[in-house]
């Protein structure tokens, strides 16, 4: 079985924003070690001579021709915005204190 | 007419064109019958409040001799991933409570160009990531067949709506059998078209090489209608495919009129039947095997030995896409933002925000996705999962240069009990493994009912797959076998739902 430890699972948690509880990291650590296990079977089957599938059916780059189509105004854009300033969307500080 | 909500679509466009119903009559019969049902299922997460005034409208077109579809005045639920300018779309999730998209998906524009009444947005997992509906950060929605027991997921409130008769179809989404698997459930017809058939833009996207959008009906050719209207090429989705597609409704007119099935060579993929099969789910394939052998099919079994490793592959794939899609739920743009005190930055904004508004199942998924794609894992585990998805599709294309469909049971087991799984990820994750083949390889796949098991009364279901691109044999097939179990049973297994209240 796979090793997943909290501190893995909150650096995991940290890398994708999300601020876990220790209760949840502690819960996750031991459900994503036996995920892990069981989705680590696929490192076996397939040699260094198979190419990855990235999408199923084969289809190059879509291009248009560089003409502005039919796009959102200003105000439908931030209309489901939790804040905005009437023109851009607002956030909070982007550094924090000991920035 | 005395019970509008047991027509099929088809039969309601029949009426419709003969002057026997308007559409008001119907979208009113359908909203009456969500009234007095709702509270027992909990299909829907939002109902359309100006339902009755879009079928007036559409009557008005009617009267006027401006049809726009065979489905003009026809009643739709739609599956809440879709976004829909009239109604708040969610996805599922807390985090998009409230939101009212600022554009329709492509697939809502054409049923609204094609005249159809749209019911309300159906329950899911979130970001449909469940295979029971119980992940959703709303409510449950419980099975028709036994209100104890889950209507399969994510689009349990989809096949639930359409199965207890709150729309005659409905607009599901499949990622790893999200259509297929609660058709299986609930007794209703499902179709994953091929991956890219139908348009995705405006669909809040889980992993963006699998997912896929397709009807959910109780008969075949309403699924065929549905397809035909939502079907095609997109330009706003840059991976829709831009070759023309047959017309499904002629594949299933044809398949009901014709024995379809002799000569048809029908292959059984070995991996998908066997272990871990209900014995009912066995024994009505069995009898479905019987049944097409002796309307003219040749059965040929068919090793696919890399569908083994389809749920391990699948549940790599699937969370490493998702980690990285759902990356724009990040507080600024829309939906939920959570402040925490002090003098917080952005960054610890986002990340209380997500803490706040996902689900257990999709912080699994997303912490799964973020480990999957981390460096020096990349390789080991995304990597190796995108291998395995090669030999899946090299499997199906040498079994396809054998035969023309391949089956296999659309789930490995019928409706299982509300919070059997909850607790147990692989095993619910375990309970896909008939279904996910299909989206790692891109074909197309269906779900219809084949008979109730033994041991429980319980929908099961058959699950078709064709080759990419051949949508419409499934059609064909599919609606030549739904006239056969009719009448070996003497009904479709749909007019066997219980009444619910």
């Amino acid at each position: 079985m796979s090793e997943m430890t909290p501190d893995a699972v909150r650096h995991l948690a940290g890398l994708a924003r999300i601020a876990l509880s220790d209760e949840e990291i502690t819960k996750l650590a031991g459900e994503l070690g036996a995920i892990v296990s069981a989705v680590e079977t696929v490192q076996s089957v397939a040699g260094e001579d198979v190419p990855p599938t990235s999408h199923p059916i084969p289809l190059g780059n879509v291009f248009r021709n560089d003409i502005v189509g039919d796009t959102l105004t200003t105000d439908e854009a931030l209309a489901g915005a939790p804040d905005h300033d009437g023109t851009r969307f607002r956030v909070t500080a982007i550094l924090g204190d000991e920035q | 007419m005395s019970d509008i909500t047991a027509l099929s679509a088809s039969s309601l466009s029949d009426a419709l064109a003969k002057g026997e119903l308007s559409s008001v009559e119907i979208t009113r019969a359908h909203l009456e019958r969500i009234e007095t049902t709702e509270g027992a299922l909990g299909s829907f997460l939002a109902r359309s409040t100006d339902a009755l005034s879009h079928a007036e409208h559409s009557d008005a077109r009617r009267a006027s001799g401006d049809s726009r579809s065979p489905l003009e005045g026809i009643p739709v639920a739609i599956k809440d991933v879709l976004c829909t300018t009239d109604m708040v779309t969610t996805a599922g999730s807390r985090i998009l409570e409230g939101w009212i998209p600022p554009y329709d998906a492509t697939v809502v524009r054409k049923l609204r160009e094609a005249g159809l009444v749209a019911l309300g947005k159906t329950n899911m997992d979130e970001f449909a990531m469940g295979s029971s509906t119980e992940h959703s950060g709303y409510h449950v929605t419980k099975n028709p067949w036994d209100i104890t027991r889950a209507p399969g997921g994510s689009g349990g409130g989809s096949a639930a709506a359409v199965a207890a008769r709150q729309a005659p179809v409905a607009i599901g989404s499949d990622t790893g059998g999200s259509i297929r698997q609660p058709a299986a459930f609930t007794g209703t017809v499902g179709v994953k078209p091929t991956y890219g058939g139908v348009s995705r833009y405006g669909v809040i996207a889980l992993a963006s090489s699998l997912d896929q959008v397709g009807p959910v009906s109780r008969t075949v050719r309403d699924a065929a209608l549905v397809h035909d209207v939502i079907g095609g090429h997109d330009p706003h989705d840059s991976t829709s495919i831009p070759t023309p597609w047959a017309s499904m409704t002629e594949a299933a007119d044809a398949g009901a009129r014709s024995e379809s099935l002799a000569g048809l060579r029908v292959g059984v993929v070995k991996q998908l039947v066997g272990e871990g099969i209900q014995s009912g789910v066995t024994q009505r394939f069995d009898e479905a095997i019987e049944l097409m052998s002796r309307n003219g099919a040749e059965i040929v079994e068919i090793d696919a030995p890399h569908c083994e490793y389809a749920v391990a592959a699948y549940y790599l794939v699937l969370p490493a896409e998702a980690s990285s899609n759902l990356a724009k739920f990040d507080s600024v743009r829309f939906g939920l933002r959570v402040t925490p005190e002090g003098s917080p930055t952005v960054e610890d904004v986002m990340s209380a925000t997500r803490e706040h508004g996902f689900g257990d199942e999709v912080k699994r998924r997303i912490i799964l996705g973020t480990y999957a794609l981390s460096a020096g894992y990349y390789d080991a585990y995304y990597g190796s999962a995108q291998k395995v998805r090669t030999l899946i599709q090299r499997d199906f294309a040498q079994a396809f240069e054998a035969v023309d469909i391949l089956i296999s049971p659309s789930a490995p087991t019928t409706a299982f009990r509300l919070g059997e799984k909850l607790d147990d990820p692989l095993a619910m994750w375990a309970g896909d493994l008939t279904t996910i083949p299909v989206n790692l390889a891109g074909i197309p796949g269906m779900s219809i009912p084949m008979g109730l098991a033994p041991e429980d009364g319980l929908p099961v279901g058959l699950q078709l797959m064709a080759p990419a691109y051949q949508d419409a044999r499934l059609y064909q097939a599919g609606a030549t076998l739904e006239r056969l179990f009719a009448q070996r049973d003497g009904y479709l297994v749909s007019e066997r739902t219980p009444e619910v209240v």
